[in-house]
Order: structure tokens, then sequence, then C-alpha cells
């Protein structure tokens, strides 16, 4: 069921909350141990809140807008009182002494957090292999990544455990792994949502969205969790857009353009697969009454190898706190800079001392500029080639993800390949703009491919307008 | 190494100082979350998760610390711009994100100066916004870092907005750097910036010596002090470093640039790291906080509400007293400045209030009211009172108030008039004959010596209340005729 | 492929990242890090001169707190996530070295 239809049926009386999650949680039981989307189930107090709920509904209490809906959350949002770990081994048993802000809105929306989802370490990959408590597997088919890092997240609202999850989306973490599993994922214009509580990997390109099987569930938590925050100094004072009003509007008129730096003419590796459901997306558009025309972003090319410098660059400083000093397990030494040492040798996994060691190359004296200061002018580069393609067009398709779903193990030992996963997703991050990935058909090898749409800051309503469209034609 | 030096041996060098001091910033909260500013308080209990860098947390910049650093950037003659923050990345257990946020290419105050006393200008090339650390106590080994068996931590102060004001190497001995030091305090305190107080921390000065010879253009190398605790510690260390310097050079070797930590104790400096060691702190821009930039409006009202500072205070006494304004720096120091010129304002003998605040006031003024000082003053001129006794009256007006004339004749100084003394002079001239001839015909040595003489038999036959510049002229009359 | 990173020079950013690495670590690390580096030699070619550094995406500008205390935090929750507390201190092993 749809979190849009749980949350009225719960309101409403028709369902009670508890039915609903004992459903979702049998589900779990089921498939949990192949999928391994979850650190955490909190059935007990899930399921209390759910009494909660329930009560309140009988006593005629009205309810927030996700009443009775389950949640899961990606173990890199602070929980109080219940662990987050970012899948790392170095904040094993950590329990925050504060929520998120995404938490506590969600909590007074009403909705009831199911568990945390796996990822990988510190949101740094795109397979969710890179996680200490061992990989998650995609539903539609177990040899396979679910994607990453939010994997956990995309493969619990695949697999019917959740209608809806968070993650986090820093590189495509969100909308990679939303193409692999073939669910709706949407990062938000940067500072749309608020990083409150959410365990930093790269400050500047950071953002929380939602995962869900509808473009209207995705729009209504989105709703949910925006807005301004006034312990995020880089949250945008406008309050949450209105999107499921707009929803439906169509897109008649509406100028789309198709990257082609991103779409197989300026790239390699985007599969034939891959390009044909994009090109398909843009006949839909236009029958839809859409112009849909080629578009240029230059810059865009050069995104990569940008990101790959300046999200280790502040990963390296964010990270630099796990020295089990104040919180996190600690590996004693003799002095306390050995602990510190050993404490983050033996609590890192491979993947994130590698960004951090890349991060802190490129930040040290002597290479700042080759490497910090340019990719930050390239940064610039893209911004304004993008702000260059909206004057001419209101949103931009391109493909979420290269390829569909790849085997566990395939692309482990050699970084660089794993990190072209994110080359069409990366843009938006480092132009702070929204973007979400709809699913969009099947691959030859019957995996789902998820289309890309991008729009300028703020612009949501045109980007979840399209989404609808594509939604649609699929047979939503 | 150094033995036994002494200013001697600094002839023909020239010492070059330049001094970076943290000022802590006098807000109620911290540089980035609402947890306390407060100094003392149990351990720990002024903390959030921002200033625990607890994973998750976020800094949001206090718009008071913001205010004050701009106060200070205006008290400073600073030019004050868009500012950007950074991070300093170095792991060290007192700073619980491995970062310290700062600013860097970007400060908030640029290109200032400040006035000693003695009307020099000495260089401020900036002054920017940065947190403070935690507190380490070194448990066992005396409390010494090396001995010590292990350490707690207290995050209290972490997050504590500190201003870091570099001063130009534009000070050229001990008492210039003691003397902006002071001059910096007293502005900090003045346009409510900062307590001040170094004994407490909240006032930190590291220290930048290099030695050239007199003639010489170009600077020499220079050594940063750390841990320097008072006035007179910088001082000390200042004079210890220079001549370590010089005789570095006298003996044919050069100085290494190195950062050296002042020891209270041994009364000298000890090697940190050289400037190959140096840190590599790997500055960026802060991606957590957005650049500040103040509006000319907010300037333009913060530059408004400063408070006179101490530079233009003296000036003002200077002209009220009608002296120059180094003379009136010890009085605007304490702060006594404004009753000075009020008690000019009703009348009262400048000179006197210069010489009283000075030297019969370092306490503080207590019960005392300028009206009533302007009135003491005027009986002192008038004769009414002598020196001696004015500064009883005073003491009494400190401790209760009341009214100048009726404590002077509480204590029974009424002013003898000079035909009285005369007459005692007359007996007491009489009675030591040999010593009034040697007065008399004494060179102006000897004169002076019998003239205390007499002049001490008639305080002691008077109690005290003869004026002793009137004996004084009735003495030398008297060998004159 | 160019190395675009020696074996030493991961050393060195490994210990500025308070990190041990084995020799193994090194060599690996070493070539993966040369890899992705090589990967970003594209920007090599890429006049930017007269481009202004980007360090956040959204243009924002003077966002101040009011200097006022709002959250009650209550630190007991912290000490028992914290590897080791006495008398209401974080407690660590000796410090070797002074601060900066």
């Amino acid at each position: 069921m749809r979190a849009v239809e749980i949350a009225k049926q719960v309101s409403s009386g028709e369902i009670s909350a508890r039915s609903v999650l004992e459903q979702h949680f049998e589900t779990i039981n089921n498939l949990e141990t192949q999928v391994n989307a979850f650190n955490i189930v909190t059935i007990e107090e899930a399921l209390k809140e759910a009494d909660e709920i329930d009560s309140k509904i009988a006593s005629g209490e009205k309810l927030g807008p996700l009443a009775g809906v389950p949640i899961a959350v990606k173990d890199n949002i602070c929980t109080r009182g219940l662990e987050t770990t970012c899948s790392s081994k170095i904040l094993e048993g950590w329990k925050p002494p504060y929520n998120a802000t995404v938490i506590d809105k969600l909590k007074q929306a009403d909705a009831i957090l199911i568990g945390k989802t796996n990822c990988d370490e510190f949101a740094m990959g795109s397979s969710t292999e890179n996680s200490a408590f061992g990989p998650t597997r995609n539903p539609h088919n177990l040899e396979l990544v679910p994607g990453g890092s939010s994997g956990g997240s995309a493969a619990a609202v695949a697999a019917g455990f959740s209608p809806l999850a968070l993650g986090s989306d820093t590189g495509g973490s969100i909308r990679q792994p939303a193409a692999l599993c073939g669910v709706v994922g949407v990062k938000p214009t940067y500072g749309r949502v608020s990083r409150y509580g959410l365990v930093a990997f790269a400050s500047s390109l950071d953002q929380i969205g939602p995962f869900a099987n509808t473009v209207s569930d995705a729009a209504l938590s989105l709703e949910i969790i925006s807005g301004y925050d006034p312990r995020d100094s880089t949250s945008i004072s406008e309050d949450s857009p209105d999107i499921l009003g707009v929803l439906n509007e169509g897109i008649e008129g509406m100028r789309i353009g198709v990257i082609e730096e991103l779409s197989g003419k300026g790239l390699d590796g985007i599969s034939t697969d891959v390009l044909s459901r994009v090109e398909e997306a843009t006949k839909v558009f236009s029958k839809a009454g859409a112009i849909v025309e080629s578009a240029s972003v230059p810059a865009s090319t050069y995104g990569l190898s940008a990101y790959y410098v300046i999200a280790p660059a502040e990963a390296s400083s964010n990270l630099a706190r796990y020295d089990g000093i104040r919180f996190g397990p600690r590996t004693e030494a003799a002095t306390t800079a050995e602990t510190m040492t050993a404490t983050r040798t033996k609590g890192f996994g491979d993947e994130v001392k590698r960004r951090i060691m890349l991060g802190t190359y490129a930040l040290s004296a002597g290479y700042y500029d080759a490497y910090y200061g340019k990719s930050q002018k390239v940064r610039t580069l893209i911004m304004n080639d993008f702000a260059e393609a909206y004057e001419k067009f209101d949103i931009l398709i391109s493909p979420t993800a290269p390829t569909t779903a790849f085997p566990l193990g395939e692309k482990t030992t050699d970084p660089m390949q794993m990190y072209l996963q994110d080359v069409c997703t990366i843009p938006s991050n480092l132009a702070g703009h929204p973007a979400m990935s709809v699913p969009f058909g099947l691959g030859s090898d019957g995996m789902p491919i998820g289309v890309q749409i991008l729009a300028p800051a703020m612009a949501e309503q045109n980007m979840f307008r399209a989404a609808r469209v594509l939604e649609l034609e699929s047979g939503e | 190494m150094v033995n036994e030096l002494n200013d001697s041996s600094l002839n023909g060098w020239e010492t070059v100082i330049g001094l970076e001091v943290h000022a802590e910033l006098a807000t109620k909260t911290k540089m980035f979350s609402s947890a306390l500013n407060s100094f003392g308080g149990a351990p720990n209990s002024n903390t959030d998760p921002v200033s625990l860098g607890l994973p998750g947390s976020l800094p949001v910049l206090n718009e008071k610390a913001v205010e004050l650093a701009i106060r200070v950037g205006l008290a400073l003659n600073c030019q004050v711009q868009k500012s950007v923050f950074a991070r300093k990345n170095y792991f060290y257990p007192d700073m619980p994100k491995a970062y310290q946020i700062s600013q860097f290419d970007l400060p908030i105050n640029k290109d200032g100066w400040l006035e000693l006393p003695d009307g020099r200008r000495i260089g401020i090339e900036r002054a920017h916004l940065e947190e403070d650390t935690g507190k380490i106590t070194h448990i066992g080994g005396g409390g010494r870092i090396h001995e010590a068996s292990y350490s707690l931590i207290d995050y209290n102060r972490s997050g504590v907005p500190l201003i870091e004001i570099v001063g130009a190497p534009d000070l050229r001995s001990s008492e210039d750097a003691k003397e902006y030091v002071s001059e910096l305090r007293a502005i900090l305190v003045t346009i409510g910036a900062s307590d001040g107080k170094m004994e407490e921390g909240s006032l930190r000065v590291d220290c930048n010596v290099s030695v050239r010879k007199e003639e010489d253009e170009e600077f020499g190398t220079r050594c940063e002090i750390k841990n320097i605790n008072s006035l007179r510690s910088l001082g000390k260390a200042i004079e210890y470093e220079a001549r370590r310097q010089v005789e570095l050079i006298e003996s044919g070797q050069n100085v290494e640039q190195q950062t050296r930590h002042w020891d209270e104790a041994e009364g000298r400096t000890h090697k940190l790291r050289s400037k190959e060691e140096a840190f590599d702190y790997r500055y960026f821009p802060e991606p957590d906080l957005v650049p500040v930039e103040p509006s000319t409006e907010w300037i333009n009202e913060i530059a408004d509400s400063l408070p006179p500072l101490p530079r233009e205070r003296r000036h003002e006494l200077a002209k009220a007293v009608g002296v120059g304004p180094t003379e009136t720096s010890l009085v605007v120091q304490r702060n006594l400045d404004g009753f000075a010129v009020e008690a000019i304002s009703l009348k009262a003998d400048p000179s006197r209030v210069l010489v009283h605040l000075e030297n019969n006031l370092a306490d503080g003024i207590g019960e005392l009211t300028a009206k009533s000082f302007a009135l003491l003053t005027l009986m002192e001129v008038d004769g009414e009172l002598t020196a001696t006794q004015a500064k009883t009256v005073l003491a009494d007006l400190v401790k209760s108030g009341g009214n100048p004339k009726e404590i002077a004749a509480n204590h029974g100084f009424e002013s003898m008039d000079n035909s009285e003394i005369e007459e005692i002079v007359d007996r007491i001239i009489e009675e030591n004959l040999d010593d009034w001839n040697a007065y008399v015909d004494g060179d102006e040595v000897e004169k002076k010596k019998k003239s205390g003489f007499f002049v001490g038999l008639v305080m002691k036959e008077t109690k005290g209340q003869a004026d002793g510049k009137i004996v004084n002229q009735i003495l030398s009359a008297k060998s004159a005729n | 492929m160019v190395e675009r990173i020696s074996r030493e020079e991961v050393a060195h950013v490994a210990r500025l990242a308070q990190l041990s690495l084995s020799e193994e670590e090194l060599d690996s690390f070493t070539l993966q890090l040369s890899a992705v580096l090589d990967h970003a030699a594209d920007l090599e070619a890429l006049n930017v001169d007269d481009v202004e550094p980007s360090s956040h995406p959204i243009p924002l500008k003077n966002v101040l707190r009011p200097d006022e205390p709002t959250e009650n935090f209550d630190i007991e929750e912290v000490f028992q996530m914290a590897p080791e507390i006495e008398e209401n201190q974080f407690r660590v092993p000796p410090i070797l070295g002074e601060s900066q």
C-alpha cells in the first residue's frame, strides 16, 4: 500500500496503524535475512508508537499527514537513543543524544520509524558493499547490488519492507540506488532539507531525501521533511513547497532538455539499454506536450573529477573527529595520539581510508591549488553552464546510472570503476540543484532502469510534474 | 645555554616584536551553539553536541560574537570586511572536531592600528574570529605533560568565541610589548568585548621575537613564544629570547625559525618545534557556515555605540589638566579619567587631581564624590590643608564619604597661622643653635639636610599641622637676616 | 599509468590523517589513489584562471543566531556513550606533545 493511502486510512480509522506495521514486519521477517536492508529494526518501539496513534484516532484526535506510515531511515541520520552507526565499526553502538531535524519532523507528522538502514560506510560508495555489517542485496535479484550508498533504504522500499525511506545523497547516493532498485528517489535542492543530525560526509554536497514507490509518496514525504531549520546555517529560509498540489498539472509547454554530455554522445560507459529508456522518456514528454530538445552542460563532464577532489577533501576533515575520545569504541594504546591512530585504523574501512587520504592530499600544502582550488573553480563552471542551460529549459533529463544493477564484488577492487557509477548524478550535487530518479522500464536483463530529472534550485515542482508524467506512462 | 646575560649584551642590537593576542569575547553563549560561555562550572556542564563535536551537529554563528568582533575592529581602526570561515585541521584532544573553525584569507577585520600612550602607532594586521579549545588537566607527574600518567578533558571552553588580534612587528622592547598589551586590554574592556583577564586565560599572548643590528633594514629570523601567562612573563620571555638570539648570532650561529615554549619556573624558553616540523593545517572554507558580510548600516550603528576609547580619554583629560597625553595614561588605565574630568569641571585644581589619582587613589575612589574631591584640592591650594593632611582626609573620604572641611576639623587640621609657626621656629632655633649655624653657613647639601631636620622638629611640635613649605620659607627668611 | 602520488606521499598523508597503514596497504592505496588522481588530471587542461571558486552551492550570507541560551542539553547521555569518563571529564592516555 502507498504511503498516501496508509495515512488516509489510518487517519479515518479504516485500518489500524498496528495492522499496517504488522504487515510490513511480516514482509521483513520473510525477506530481510536475504536482503540485509536494515542495520536495526525497531519492532517494539514502532508497535508502541502505532498503538499510541491508534488510541489517539480512537479518541478523535487529528493526526499528522503521515499518520501510521512506516518509514525506514538511513543509518547516518541521528536518532536519539537509537544506534546510529553509518555502517561503520567506528560508530558501533553509538546512540546519539539528539534527533536529526528530519526525525523530529517525521514524528510530528506521525510517521513511525521502523529501523535504520544499511549503507556504504559513511555513505561512501555506490553499491552498499562498503558496509561494516555486510552488503545489502538487490531485492529484484539477490546476486546483484542495490546501488549505494543508500542501498538499504532503496532495497527496503523495493522489497516492500517500508513504503517510505530516507537516504542521503552526496554524489548520487539516493538516485543511483533508486534507479537500480526500481523506486523513486529524490535529492532536493541543497538547503531545502535540514542537515542537522545527518552525519556529514561532504557538507557542501550532502542532502537528505526520500525514497518511495510512487512519485506522490515521494512528494508527500519531501513536503514533510523540507523547511527552514535555524540549526543548519545552509538551510534555505523558505517554507516547504506544495508539490502534491501541482503534481498532476502535466507538462504542456514545458521546455525539457536532454543533457547531451551525460547521455551517451559525450560519455562512454552508458549502456544502450539505459540510453534507449532515456530516448523513450523524451517521446513520452513530447507526447505530453513538452518541447524536448538537446541541451548542453559542457562542464558537467568534469564533474566526476571535481567531485572526487571536493567530496574527499571535506570528508577528510569531517571524519577527523572519530578519534575514540568522546564517543564510539576506542582502541586503547599507550598515548593519546597512538590511541587516536589505532582507533581510526581499526574503525574505518578501506574505502573510507582511501577517501580520507585522497582528501587530505588534495588539501595539503603544495597540492591545494592544483586539486582543491581548481575543483572549486570547476564547480563554478558547472554552475554557470547549468544556469545557461536553464535559460532555455525548465528541466533537464539524463540517465540516472550508467547501467542496471551489477553483481556483488564486480567493482570492489577497482575504486575508479565504482566511482563512474555517479557520473550522471554528481553535477546536481556540485550545483546544489534538485534531481530525482524515476523508474522507467527494465533493461534487457530484466532489471530496473531510472531516468534522472534535473531542475534549477528550488524548482522541485516542475521536476515532480515531469516525473509524474513518466510514472503515468509506466502504469502507476 | 644563555647565562647571566644582561641588557648591555644587546648593545647595537634591536629587538623586533609582533604579538598575537587571543581574547575571549564576552558573549552569553558560545560562538557556534547556544551552550553557555561561562568561566567555571562543573566540567563539561556547558557543552552540547556542537561544542563536543558530536557527529551530525552543525555550527550556527552567534550574532553577538560578530558584533563584538566588529567593535574590536572599529576600536583598532581596522577595515571591517566580508569574511569567510575556514577549517584549520589538526588532531589534538582538546579540539573535539579535530579542526578549529577560524578565519584564514578573509578575516573580518584588517589593516588597523593601536596608539600607545606615548603616541606611537602600532600596526594591526588583522583581527579575526575563531573558536576556543577545551581544557586538559594532566594527572600524575606533578601535572606536567611529559610525566603525566593520564589526562582529563573538560570541553566547557570548547567553542567559546575568540578574537585573534595579530599585531605588526612594530614593537621594539619588552616595555613596548607590555604597553601594547595593556593598551589593547584597556580597549577590549572599554568597548565591552572581553573581560581581558590574563590570569584567567581570557586574554592570551603569543609573541614573535627577532633581533637585528640597529642599522639593518631587514628583519632577522623570528621565533614564536607560547605559554605566556602574565605581562611580567611577557617582558621576561622577550628579554630572554632576544638575548638568546643575539648570543647565537654573536657566536657565529644562525637563529632557526622555531616555536618555543616559555617556562615560567625556569625563566627560559624551550624549543617546541622547528619550521620544518610545522603543521600542515590544510585550511579550506568551512562548508557548514556561510560568509559574513556586515552591512554598512550595521557597522555604522556599532561605530556610533562605541564608548570613548582610552586614547581619546587620555587626550581629553590631558586637555583638561593642561599636560601631555602620556601623563594621563595611568589615570585612564585606572578608569578614573571620567571622575577627574568631572572634578575639574567642579573647579578642582587640575594638577592636585592628577597627583591624587595617580598616587593616592590606586585602589579606587570608594565613597569619594567629585564635589568633595574638588573641595579638598581647593583646601590644599588655599593652604588650609598640608599635603599630608590632605592625604589623610582623602583616605577618610574614600572610606566613608562626607565633607572634607568637617573631616579636617575632626582631625584638628586647622591650619596654624604663620606667626604661631614663627614662634615655634624661633624656640627650636634657640634650642639647637649649632644646627642653626650649620644651616646658615652650610652649602646646598648641608642646607637641605638641616632644613629637613628643622622641619621635622616643627612638625613634631605641631603634630603635623604646620605646612612644611611655610616652615621652609620662614627658615630661609631668617637665615637671610 | 602515470604515478600521480608516490608511496612516500601516501605514507605522509596517512600520518596527517592519523591512520597507520601496513606495507601491503601502502602499495594498494598508492595504486588506487594514483588511478583517481590520474582521472582528475583531465582538470589540468582546463583554463580556469579567471573563474571564482565556489565553496557553497547556494549563495547565502549573514546567517546568524541570537546570543541566547536555548537548549537544555543533558551531558549524562554523552557520558554514557563515552569510552572513558572520570569526574565528569573525558579521560585519555598520556598526551605527549603540545597543542598547536
